[in-house]
């Protein structure tokens, strides 16, 4: 609507507000982070070399960039010190992770969909209720299930199926399980939207024109779902690659994930300008997925779907 | 597609939803455990959650939590819906991609890297860290949620709505008041409902941007958690889940009476 | 009581056309008002006049440019180019809150979170009416459109005909200067669209105001409007009271817009006074047609004849030579509506004819059948010639 009224202070105030707010509190911060890992640690507070110094005039400038160094991404791209093998570990647990997601949460999404109607949106509010629940809660569940004395073991060892109690706490798997178990609303509820959406005459359709209901399925049914399928394994991909929580809490010593090494690196080693090489790393690494992300996302709400 | 369930789907939907709530009923359960031991079963008791009442720290903890997150919530939701009447409403405008950008990209950004980027702002501005930098760096990255969900709603709004208001005489500012706000209502409650509970539940961000004497309570028990599994995290959860549930079925439970009353409503005038 | 307003009514309407009055100041003028969305013209240089108390119409396809021509006199779009007034006020920059014009909306939009009365109430509340005349205001609308015993309900309480009455009451609440109608009877059904539309009428010269309506519905058009702008492709192709639309249309495109046509391209072999004389290659005989004035077509032109299916005469025998223009054809298809039958007449040389015959009596003796060897006539008077 390009009336003349609206295109007046309201706007401009509905737009820069919001505006203004993220690019203070979302851009500049990584600007800064940009910037900080390209400084030189200095025993101070902070703990790094001062930021752009526009007082200097041009000189100052000519001064900011000739103190850009790239010392901390030769530390964090150094094999020795374990970062690569971590940027590896993170990305592969969470591909991992996200076809798992997908093989659990395809068969409960499609079976919600089919649901009769009555019944979808009680289903669709016990998918999301455990998300409404806290996230740190959730992990922490599995601590007593998977311990060594845990219920798992117990209930296996009851059952007789197991003489020794297994190792699964502080193992990969149990990073598995965790993000498996939380990220499962991301995963179900864009597959659900997808599947919900799909015309029920279709598949009659098709099973009309002589297509038995499992070649409809692969043939109709899935690839109309696919826009649900890239939406939610990209929700679900992305944040798992950056994972602290789960592989500090369920993950062993060994289980490398990037988003533990940095918060290592920033809290135990204290290295500020290693720990904002290891985040821009990290950003370039997921760069185009979010970028994917963002204009899947924006192409549903801006669409009116 | 309403037809019964077949043996697959309801298998599906059985183990599924086991899975998700198998690990919670336990930790319920759990929670009224004598013994000491998280994992083994010593007789019904309450005695932890008395325990609880006791714990100041704990009690502390909650209390940042809660008024950090009220009021980051609060403030996410007002910018939340200008972000998402920005991209809705007004069509392009300078960076407008930039400004789409920056609102859907925290929805999926790795927690640490929010955290981090956020501290380092605080620490060039020179910004006392504690309650206030939590507050800020939560309504940072709950907007962009309240953003998504207002939005969508938006998409879907009947804008003859809005021009049949200022056909008849009435300001766009008042317009907003009087007919949008009203009818996007819903969605701005829940997208102010997710905010808080994203800001409840946030360790990481916040862990990032806290300083001294600014402990919520997913710090607080994650540092506990760290230290050993106790019945007394089993009661804190059971407690926060407790409260969730009952705002949440409540919640659902309204709105399904409230559609089922403007069905039957629908159905009566069409029998005119 | 009703029999005087009907004639008074009557009596308007025989006399009413302002826009043949060279002295009449149009209400609403359109002046060369163009409108670009980006690189699509949706408004192409539209200059239109319309008078006070004039029931008018835009017709055409959708996408022809008449809601965004509609739009931009309620306020929602500003023209690219050009100028609109309303009763010699310049509208331009004026927001649409106000603006002296209402619409109804085609999706009725009533506020779903308000009462019938309420929603009603809307416009005089923001005008600042008192409290006491609001409230009668509320009834006296509720009573225009006979839905006294609604006014707490809320609009998805009301079955489609009566949330359009509240629709029509809540845009004529501020008692515009012209209301604005914007395919108001879509959403209904084809027999209370009919009554509706002769409603509107009536409620029009009632109140007597300037009423602009939106449609692609010609038969809706030339029911209520006094006159129509018939559109395509954001230009005004012809503005015309309905019969002149219909018997006289300006283009080829208007006169297969609006009803069933045969349009058959001829050549013009001469011209004596207002008759011309056209060949064309589906028949061997040329063709007489009376033009009233020669319409600027000279001899050699190449022209369209345009003949409505119910102006064509069938019959199974040979009609004498005074009958006057004649095609000999073969019955391809038959279409029975009940109060008229659509005969396809394929000539010899492919081309086929549409003719619609009234179905006068319940018996015929030897109704005309597939396969029929019929000829098709046609008076001077019937068809028009066109020159594009």
């Amino acid at each position: 609507m390009a009336t003349a009224g609206e295109k007046g202070i309201g706007r401009l105030f509905v737009i820069a507000v919001p505006y203004l707010w993220l690019l203070v509190l979302f851009l500049v911060p990584f600007l800064i982070v940009l910037k900080i890992s390209l400084s030189q640690d200095v025993i101070a507070q902070p703990p790094y070399a001062p930021l752009l110094d526009l007082s200097q005039g041009w000189a100052g400038f000519v001064d900011f960039l000739s103190q850009l160094n790239f010392d901390n991404y030769v530390y964090v791209l150094d094999w020795n010190n374990e970062f690569l093998d971590a940027y590896g570990s993170s990305l592969i647990i969470a591909a991992v992770s996200t076809v798992l997601l997908l093989l659990v949460g395809y068969p409960i999404a499609y079976a919600m969909a089919r649901a009769p109607r009555t019944l979808q949106p009680t289903l669709l509010m016990l998918v999301i209720l455990p998300f409404w629940t806290s996230f740190l809660i959730r992990v922490y569940a599995w601590i007593g299930i998977l311990s060594q004395d845990g219920l798992l073991n117990q209930a296996l060892q009851a059952l007789g199926l197991i003489d020794a109690p297994l190792e699964i706490l502080n193992t990969d798997l149990a990073v598995y399980i965790g993000i498996v178990y939380s990220y499962l609303p991301f995963m179900v509820l864009p597959l659900y939207a997808a599947l919900e959406k799909l015309d029920g005459t279709l598949l009659e359709a098709a099973e009309d024109l002589g297509c038995p209901p499992m070649r409809a399925f692969w043939l109709v049914t899935f690839p109309l779902s696919l826009p649900g399928v890239a939406a939610g394994c990209l929700l679900c991909f992305i944040p798992a690659v950056g994972e602290f929580v789960i592989p500090d809490l369920l993950g062993g010593s060994d289980t490398l994930m990037i988003g533990k090494s940095l918060w290592t690196e920033f809290t135990v080693n204290r290295s500020w300008t290693a720990s904002s090489a290891v985040a821009v790393l990290l950003l370039i690494v997921l760069v185009v997925p979010i970028v994917i992300y963002q204009n899947i996302q924006a192409r549903q709400l801006e669409a009116g779907k | 597609m309403s037809k019964s369930l077949s043996w697959f789907n309801v298998t599906a939907l059985v183990l599924g939803f086991a899975f998700l709530y198998i690990p919670i009923l336990l930790l319920v359960i759990y929670s009224f455990n004598a013994s000491r031991l998280v994992t083994i079963w010593g007789g019904f008791s309450t005695q932890w959650y008395g325990a609880l009442l006791e714990n100041e720290q704990l009690l502390d903890a909650a209390w940042v939590t809660l008024r950090v997150a009220f009021l980051s919530s609060l403030v996410a939701t007002v910018l939340g819906t200008m972000a998402a009447l920005a991209l809705t409403r007004y069509g392009r405008f300078f960076g407008r991609s930039l400004f789409s950008g920056m609102t859907y990209a925290p929805l999926v950004m790795p927690e640490v890297i929010t955290g981090l980027s956020l501290l380092l702002l605080f620490v060039a501005i020179g910004l006392e860290r504690g309650f206030w930098t939590i507050t800020l760096a939560h309504i940072t990255f709950t907007m962009c949620f309240v953003a998504v969900v207002v939005q969508s709603r938006l998409v879907t709004f009947d804008r003859s709505l809005e021009e049949a208001a200022l056909d008849l005489g009435c300001p766009p500012f008042k317009t907003f008041f009087i007919i949008t706000l009203p009818l996007i209502l819903p969605a701005v409650v829940s997208g102010f409902m997710l905010a808080f509970t994203l800001s409840m539940d946030d360790l990481v961000i916040a862990s990032f941007t806290t300083g001294p004497g600014a402990t919520t309570l997913p710090m607080r028990i994650y540092s506990q958690v760290r230290m050993g599994v106790t019945p007394e995290i089993n009661a804190i959860c059971t407690v926060m889940i407790g409260i969730v549930t009952v705002v949440v079925v409540f919640a659902s439970i309204m709105t399904k009476r409230q559609e089922a009353q403007r069905k039957r409503d629908e159905q009566a005038a069409a029998a005119h | 009581m009703a029999k005087t307003r009907t004639q008074t009514i009557g009596a308007v309407r025989r006399t009413f056309s302002p826009w043949t009055d060279a002295t009449a100041t149009p209400l609403i003028r359109f002046e060369n008002v163009v409108k670009r969305f980006g690189a699509f013209t949706a408004v192409n240089n539209v200059s239109l006049d319309i008078y006070e108390r004039e029931f008018f119409a835009l017709l055409g396809p959708s996408g022809c440019g008449k809601t965004t021509l509609m739009r931009m006199l309620a306020g929602f779009e500003d023209p690219t180019e050009g100028r609109i007034t309303l009763a010699g006020q310049d509208l331009s920059g004026v927001p649409p809150y106000r603006r002296p014009v209402n619409m109804m909306f085609q999706s009725y939009a009533l506020f779903p979170h308000m009462s019938v009365a309420d929603n009603i109430a809307f416009g005089p509340k923001q005008a600042g009416m008192a409290k006491a005349d609001i409230d009668a205001r509320v009834e006296e609308m509720l009573t225009l459109v006979k839905l006294e015993s609604f006014a707490k309900r809320k609009p998805h309480q009301l079955s489609g005909g009566q949330r359009q009455r509240v629709a029509l009451a809540r845009s004529l609440a501020t008692r515009p200067k012209v209301l604005l109608l914007d395919e108001p009877l879509g959403a209904l059904d084809k027999k209370l669209r009919e009554e509706t539309q002769f409603e509107l009428m009536d409620l029009q010269m009632e109140l007597g105001m300037t009423f602009l309506i939106v449609t692609h519905d010609q038969e809706e058009a030339m029911t209520v409007a006094d006159r129509i702008a018939v559109m395509n492709h954001g230009v005004l192709v012809q503005v015309d009271p309905p019969a002149a639309i219909y018997e006289q249309p300006a283009t080829k495109y208007v006169a297969d817009f609006i009803g069933d046509v045969n349009i058959v391209e001829c050549v013009v072999d001469g011209c004596f006074g207002g008759d011309l004389r056209l060949s064309t290659p589906i028949t061997p005989h040329p063709l007489q047609i009376a033009q009233g004035d020669a319409g600027g077509v000279k001899t050699g032109d190449k022209v369209w004849l345009a003949i409505r299916p119910e102006k064509l005469r069938i019959s199974l025998e040979a009609p004498d030579a005074a009958a006057g223009n004649c095609f000999a054809g073969e019955i391809f298809d038959i279409g029975y509506l009940g109060d008229l039958s659509v005969y396809h007449v394929e000539l010899p040389c492919g081309t086929r004819i549409k003719v619609s015959q009234p179905n006068l009596s319940r018996m015929v003796e030897r109704p005309i059948s597939w396969e029929d060897k019929v000829y098709v006539t046609f008076t001077p008077h019937a068809g028009v010639v066109l020159s594009r």
